[in-house]
């Protein structure tokens, strides 16, 4: 385990380009995530309700 | 409702696809990250370093592979008119951005222990690094301009100027003499890569690629929903 985390001496540049690789594509992707839903609630909050079977 | 209608279409077609894309996003994530950094040897020359690739070389195919589509997307906004096209285009600029940001980083970690720098001023960095600008512009014109047609008609025409650099990146390991390494899988005579490293590689570039599946459709989302916001404000507005 020791060993696999040292990564043969390259443990800084393997560990931080993977770990930014995947903070970057989560961020990412919940950002998109939240902003479809908020857009999606705003869109429902300003649209003028119709009646049943309209 | 009419102007509505294709974005309706574009919704239900989104609802269909994303659960397929998000299970093939896990499942090729989960076996991709386990072959690259558990099964696969480390390089003889590069050691352990050469894990690197498994995250830099998909995020690099992604960055031009998505400039594409954002390149494709305002020709068609250009040429037709078409609205969704439109939004296809600024729905998918950031997530080219993150990646070209990913392949310039992890790169850049690859390369200081390997050639000793973060970075040289070669054909293959210098256009990638411009790739990035490309990105960046694309995304200030369309906060730039207050009217969103000509705002996106902007942006559209500097992505379409944009596509130039693409060959450019392409080529740029061939044309000029450098310290980064050719292609060794995009080419003509086949790739040059052994299978235990090229599986990995491309598991984990099937990952981005529904990833970017995944993303693109949310974004679009997002980009129809602020489109109607802007349509049904002017109407309450109107009274």
């Amino acid at each position: 385990m020791t060993e696999f985390l040292h990564m043969g001496g390259y443990a800084t540049f393997v560990w931080t380009a993977y770990g930014l690789t995947a903070a970057a594509l989560i961020v990412l992707a919940l950002s998109s995530i939240r902003g479809a839903q908020k857009t999606r609630e705003r869109v429902e909050a300003l649209r003028p309700r119709r009646r049943k079977g309209e | 409702m009419h102007r509505f209608a294709n974005p309706a279409e574009f919704n239900r077609l989104a609802d269909a696809i994303l659960p397929w894309a998000k299970i093939i996003m896990a499942a090729a994530f989960a076996y991709g990250l386990y072959l690259a950094l558990f099964t696969s040897p480390p390089d003889y020359q590069q050691g352990e370093s050469v894990r690197i690739m498994y995250v830099h070389v998909p995020a690099a195919w992604m960055s031009m592979f998505t400039y594409m589509v954002v390149a494709a997307a305002s020709f068609t906004a250009l040429v037709w008119r078409h609205p969704v096209a439109l939004l296809a285009g600024k729905a998918a600029a950031p997530i080219g951005a993150t990646f070209t940001a990913l392949a310039l980083i992890t790169g850049m970690l690859w390369g200081k222990p390997m050639w000793g720098t973060y970075w040289v001023w070669d054909g293959r960095l210098t256009s990638v690094l411009v790739l990035f600008f490309l990105y960046l512009g694309y995304m200030a014109l369309w906060r730039g301009l207050d009217e969103e047609d000509k705002a996106g008609r902007a942006a559209s025409i500097l992505a379409l100027v944009g596509v130039v650099n693409i060959p450019i990146i392409k080529f740029s390991v061939d044309w000029w003499n450098t310290l980064h390494q050719p292609s060794s899988v995009m080419r003509m005579d086949g790739p040059t890569m052994p299978a235990e490293m090229l599986w990995p590689l491309l598991t984990v570039a099937l990952a981005f690629k529904a990833y970017f599946i995944v993303v693109f459709l949310y974004r679009m989302k997002l980009e129809i929903n602020l489109r109607k916001l802007t349509v049904l404000s002017s109407i309450e507005a109107r009274g």
